[in-house]
């Protein structure tokens, strides 16, 4: 009976990863992000997103390579390194040599070490890893390696950016730095301390604190203490549940100052901060949305409006990612052969439609690119997030922050 | 000073909303025996349907028949699933709990998405009631302080002081005896669990608006609740409003002061290595009460259970 | 049903029968004969698996399989064999996987032994940790030992994410499997080899897990589980007796973690939280507590829901909480219990009467649920995918989830199917009745 089952189960089992396999787009990338549970809906906009891109920029000006289309496959991870390992095994076994994703550090961290050792394992499936979002600084450091790019700014160049608008704002002198207790929250506070004391040492940092991730049901008591300590301006890496409860959280219980946030726009936390967050919430962020940058950035929004009425552009480097890959693989004349675009992609310098240009650093793989500093309003938006009336608008803009940030990357090259 | 008052505010909320839902839990724990561990998604049931309600029909009208709603959804769980299950033993009938949470938070997902929902407070309650110190309460959090008391009196008034909440009491402890005298047993279990979830729902819908409805809102609160009721003692209501306030003041304040671990082993006489940045315990020192605040209950109720396995309150080693 | 409403919840919380009314359901450790038969055969079976599922993804996926299978099995040690319900038993296979990982990277010491062996390491740190938390936690069964092992599971969690120096924090912690000492000239680069290694690892660990059952301490496990009371009349400490099994399942998860170690080269806090100590829980329930090799079919059932079933579907969840709901309500023996309701009648010479109602009933059935299922993939498409993108495609064919031929077939499919399965359901039941009960009047 038991041998029966196991037998079935797994002849099922192939059955179903064969037909899978069975579909052949031309170029494959495959977006492994959380498509259930609890990060899910960060996940599917991201999808949306990443489809929406390769359709609009690739499939529809005719592909790449003379007619190959881009086809974009969603694998969920569940937010999990384990089922992330697993989901890139069977996306390699597909034959598909992009892999993207961008939730969690701790993921990509486990993504890039596993493409690192199944690169110089099996030198006939090479894989790259094209990271959209994932922020921790190691990953274009001491982690870094061939196969890895980021198109996002990391944390470093983004603090870089708010501790820019922050010194020269003087009206700002004294700084309180929460978030959540892990690798990305520690790197904040760290790049905070050390951009504030560079740049304005009178700045007293008031508070710097973690506090458990995903796990705070109430942040009220931590919002005592920031409207306690007398602080001028917040700056947090809070994300998901944890940014839209810590924000209303401050705001409600008396805090008036601004709150410099990395990810307080999109995934329903703009219309759930609504009013309350209108003169509070700013965003650090590639890509300006509002006003649109360029003609082309509006009709793009606005085809993707038409598609996904209720989705959002919060990820304008996603659109940057696709792009350059494109451009990679035509200047490579090949889609298989992973190294050559790799050689492509790193230094290259991109036209992003978002306005500026996107520069992938050779020596970390990471893209220098302009970086603004968003509030979120209800004034002068174009395009609102959510559905709802309110959206972000640039404040400020830096052209290629951070380009001569040192690394500390020592990459090996094939 | 101040400080010190507005936290003992903000703790007694966090913990009177806990005690609605460990109220319900606990209620039928002792009279079924069933850790239920789909309570927590009646609870977050009970924002997505005042939300939806608020929609139509305002705010009001979601806290006075969203509750209904999941009372009633409650008691055909109960009737329908329970019931049957309960035949098994209790193991059964705990996974079938487990399960069921599991599908609730994929039929929300289903219904409403996965994005966080705009519920929010409503307009008659926005504003400031008092601040001390330049710390602002706001009139929602009085409000959730005089629902929540309303309920805690309603149901020990209930229970102590009318026939049904005498029956109720016997069925706890004499089923047998009880059915003999002519009460439909069944029927007051089904009762007592669709008005446990209907708590839970209560808390649901009050809560949604600050502390925000979204699908993973049940598992935030999950096990805590369990702890709740653990630490009061199983089966006591008492108890259970004792052990949510304890745990509302204690993360509370936990998180309100940092205290170093390193100043607490400094000051029982334990000096801190000077190796600190090499040191294997380097974690231990650099603690923070903040950190550690929401696993404070856990500790709270491991110790209890070593040292008083009946919980403060309990009457009987379960 | 009214008088078994009312029990008392210490007592039955002990007796983890799974259906009292059906001794053929009980867990009984002396009603399997000890035959090598079973063995061979599953030794047999992992060894050719890899010549019939050749990619790597099948390979990592059956990989997946093996670690869960030696873990459900650990688990069941508590909860089938011992009665004891935990909510936290992830930390044991967790701490034996850090440790495995810690291991890996003292590079001197890890490259004096070959892989194979590390599995070890990670039994004996998970057994380690058992014996500190079974000192205190297995005193009593019941609520008390399940609070305290959601407790201290909680509270070993949380600790990973703070005690950076041994968790790693929220990245985890990762590790090179190849620096090992190489074993017979293999570094165990490919998954091929690892997957040989788990396979070993999982016989030689279900083979020793079976054995201790049958040992007098895991017999004792039964006795005290059923009712503690007369074991400590026996002469025996329930306490004691809880402690042995409790320290034993702690050892086999640490396998597993090391398994876990070797095969994904990196652990994180995943690892040891609630979430994946519930889902043992349920995987071990799934494939049934009451007999030695449920957990076993929970683990292959589960892994392929979780892995392959979401490629398919973003509702992978929701097929599988619905899963888990009807096995509770209606074979609350899991799916060993299912199997086993079948063995009276092959014993009885009488499962042929079964054929002919089975097809006629769950052929139906099935076509009927898939066209439900159908129904909620559709429902689904509409209420969440782009506007304007009415295609779909659902058991490889095309439409459009616009139209209402596509919703008529299915609802009809549905309809039919699950009509008649419920018309043919009386006939099932007496085919049932009669191939059970005529060994009676015989």
């Amino acid at each position: 009976m038991k041998k029966i089952v196991k037998l079935g189960a797994v002849s099922a089992l192939s059955l179903i990863v064969g037909a899978a396999s069975a579909f052949a787009a031309d170029i494959k990338i495959a977006f492994i992000d959380p498509l259930s549970g609890p990060f899910a809906s960060t996940g599917t906009n991201g999808l949306h997103q990443f489809e929406f891109a390769a359709d609009y920029m690739v499939n529809q000006q005719g592909g790449v390579l003379g007619g190959q289309t881009f086809e974009v496959v969603g694998f969920d991870n569940k937010i999990s390194p384990k089922e992330s390992l697993i989901q890139l095994q069977v996306a390699i076994d597909q034959g598909i040599r992009f892999i993207t994703q961008g939730n969690s550090s701790g993921v990509a961290n486990a993504l890039t070490e596993a493409i690192d050792k199944h690169n110089r394992r099996n030198p006939d499936d090479r894989v790259l890893f094209l990271n959209y979002a994932a922020v921790d600084p190691a990953l274009t450091n001491d982690k870094c390696n061939f196969w890895h790019f980021r198109f996002d700014a990391n944390a470093d160049i983004k603090m870089d950016a708010i501790t820019d608008s922050i010194a020269s704002n003087q009206e700002i002198e004294r700084i309180y730095i929460i978030g959540q207790d892990y690798s990305f929250g520690k790197a904040v506070s760290a790049a905070a301390n050390r951009f504030l004391s560079e740049k304005r040492p009178d700045i007293e940092v008031v508070g710097d604190e973690l506090h458990p991730i995903g796990k705070v049901k109430d942040f009220t008591p931590y919002s005592r203490k920031i409207v306690a300590s007398g602080a001028d301006a917040v700056i947090t890496g809070n994300w998901g549940a944890d940014m839209l409860g810590l924000g209303k959280s401050i705001i409600e219980n008396g805090f008036d100052g601004p709150i410099y946030t990395y990810y307080a726009a999109g995934s329903g936390i703009t219309a759930a901060f609504g009013e309350t967050g209108k003169g509070a919430i700013r965003l650090v962020s590639e890509g300006q949305i509002n006003p649109p940058p360029t003609d082309e950035a509006a009709a793009y929004y606005q085809a993707f409006k038409a598609k996904y009425p209720d989705g959002n552009i919060d990820q304008s480097r996603i659109s940057n990612t696709i792009g350059m890959l494109a451009q990679a693989i035509e200047a490579a004349g090949t889609a298989d052969d992973v190294v050559k675009v790799a050689y492509e992609l790193a230094g290259m310098e991109y036209e992003s439609i978002w306005g500026g240009k996107v520069f992938m650093r050779e020596e970390d793989h990471q893209a220098i690119q302009d970086i603004h500093i968003q509030e979120h309003t209800d004034e002068g938006i174009t395009f609102t997030y959510d559905g709802s009336d309110y959206g972000v608008r640039s404040m400020k803009r830096i052209e290629m922050a951070s380009m001569d940030s040192p690394t500390t990357c020592q990459m090996k090259r094939p | 000073m101040e400080l010190i008052l507005v936290n003992l505010i903000d703790g007694l909320v966090t913990g009177l909303l806990l005690f609605m839902l460990s109220a319900g839990l606990t209620l039928i724990f002792s009279m079924m025996g069933v850790l239920n561990f789909a309570h927590a998604s009646f609870y977050m049931l009970g924002a997505y349907f005042a939300y939806q309600i608020s929609i139509a029909l305002g705010f009001w009208m979601g806290l006075l028949i969203a509750p209904l709603i999941v009372g009633i959804m409650g008691a055909g769980v109960e009737r329908y699933g329970l019931r049957r299950v309960h035949q098994y033993g209790h193991v059964p009938e705990l996974i079938f709990t487990f399960g069921l949470a599991l599908l609730i938070e994929e039929l929300v997902q289903f219904i409403w998405g996965k994005n966080q929902m705009p519920y929010s407070v409503p307009d008659v309650l926005n504003f400031t009631a008092f601040a001390i110190a330049g710390n602002s309460i706001p009139a929602y959090k009085i409000f959730m302080i005089f629902i929540s008391i309303a309920i805690f009196i309603g149901l020990l008034y209930i229970l102590t002081r009318t026939r049904v909440g005498m029956i109720i009491q016997a069925a706890l402890s004499y089923p047998r005896t009880v059915e003999a005298l002519g009460h439909n047993v069944p029927l007051i279990f089904m009762g007592v669990f669709g008005v446990g979830t209907a708590l839970a729902g209560v808390a649901g819908v009050i809560a949604g608006p600050v502390l925000g409805t979204f699908p993973g809102m049940a598992f935030v609160l999950g096990s805590i609740v369990f702890v709740t009721i653990v630490i009061g003692g199983l089966g006591s209501l008492w108890g259970a409003l004792v052990a949510s306030l304890l745990i509302g003041w204690i993360t509370t304040f936990a998180k309100s002061y940092n205290i170093a671990m390193s100043d607490i082993l400094n000051g029982i006489g334990i000096p801190s290595p000077a190796d600190l940045d090499t040191s294997a315990f380097r974690d231990l020192w650099t603690v923070t009460s903040p950190q550690i605040a929401d696993i404070l209950p856990y500790i709270l109720m491991v110790m209890i259970l070593i040292f008083r396995p009946q919980g403060l309150f309990g009457k009987r080693q379960s | 049903m009214t008088d078994t409403n009312v029990k008392d919840p210490a007592r039955s919380k002990e007796q983890i029968t799974t259906d009292p009314s059906k001794p053929a359901q009980r867990m009984g450790a002396g009603s399997m004969t000890l035959t090598l038969t079973p063995w061979l055969i599953g030794a047999v079976l992992l060894a050719i698996l890899p010549f019939v599922f050749t990619s790597n993804s099948a390979l990592t996926i059956m990989n997946q399989m093996w670690i869960t299978v030696i873990f459900a099995l650990a688990y069941n040690m508590l909860l089938g064999q011992g009665g004891m319900l935990s909510f936290g038993h992830a930390v044991y296979a967790g701490v034996g996987g850090f440790a495995c990982m810690h291991i890996m990277n003292a590079s001197d010491f890890f490259a004096s032994f070959p892989l194979p062996v590390l599995p070890i390491f990670g039994g004996l740190f998970g057994m380690g940790l058992a014996l500190i938390v079974g000192s205190f936690s297995t005193r009593s069964a019941g609520t008390v030992f399940a609070m305290i092992s959601l407790g201290v599971g909680e509270l070993i969690a949380a600790s990973s994410v703070i005690v950076v120096a041994f968790f790693g924090g929220e990245e985890g912690i990762s590790g090179d499997r190849t620096y090992a000492m190489p074993f017979f000239g293999n570094e165990f680069l490919q998954q091929i080899d690892v997957y040989y290694l788990i396979s070993f690892w999982v016989i030689v660990s279900a083979a020793l897990m079976y054995l201790w059952s049958r040992t007098p301490v895991g017999r004792m496990a039964n006795a005290v589980r059923d009712n503690p009371e007369r074991a400590e009349f026996l002469g025996y400490s329930a306490r004691w007796v809880r402690f042995y099994s409790f320290v034993a399942s702690g050892f086999f998860a640490g396998i597993a973690g090391g398994l876990f170690a070797i095969n994904y080269e990196i652990l994180t806090e995943e690892n040891l939280n609630t979430a994946s100590s519930g889902i043992i829980l349920l995987v071990t329930f799934l494939g049934g507590v009451g007999f030695f090799f449920g957990p076993i079919i929970g683990a292959i059932v589960f892994t392929l829901v979780q892995t392959v079933l979401s490629l398919e579907t973003d509702l992978w969840a929701f097929y599988a909480g619905t899963l888990f709901v009807a096995t509770v309500m209606f074979f609350p023996g899991g799916l060993a219990g299912l199997m086993m309701m079948h063995v009276p009648a092959f014993k009885l010479g009488k499962a042929g009467y079964l054929v002919r109602p089975y097809i006629r009933t769950l052929i139906p059935a099935a076509i009927g649920t898939l066209g439900l299922c159908a129904l909620v993939e559709m429902t689904f498409h509409v209420r969440h995918a782009a506007t304007g993108d009415t295609q779909m495609t659902l058991f490889w064919i095309p439409f459009d989830s616009h139209a209402i031929l596509p919703w008529v077939i299915a609802a009809a499919i549905a309809l039919i199917g699950l009509g008649i399965a419920r018309a043919t359901t009386p006939a099932l039941r007496d085919a049932w009745n009669e191939a059970n009960t005529a060994g009676d009047r015989s």
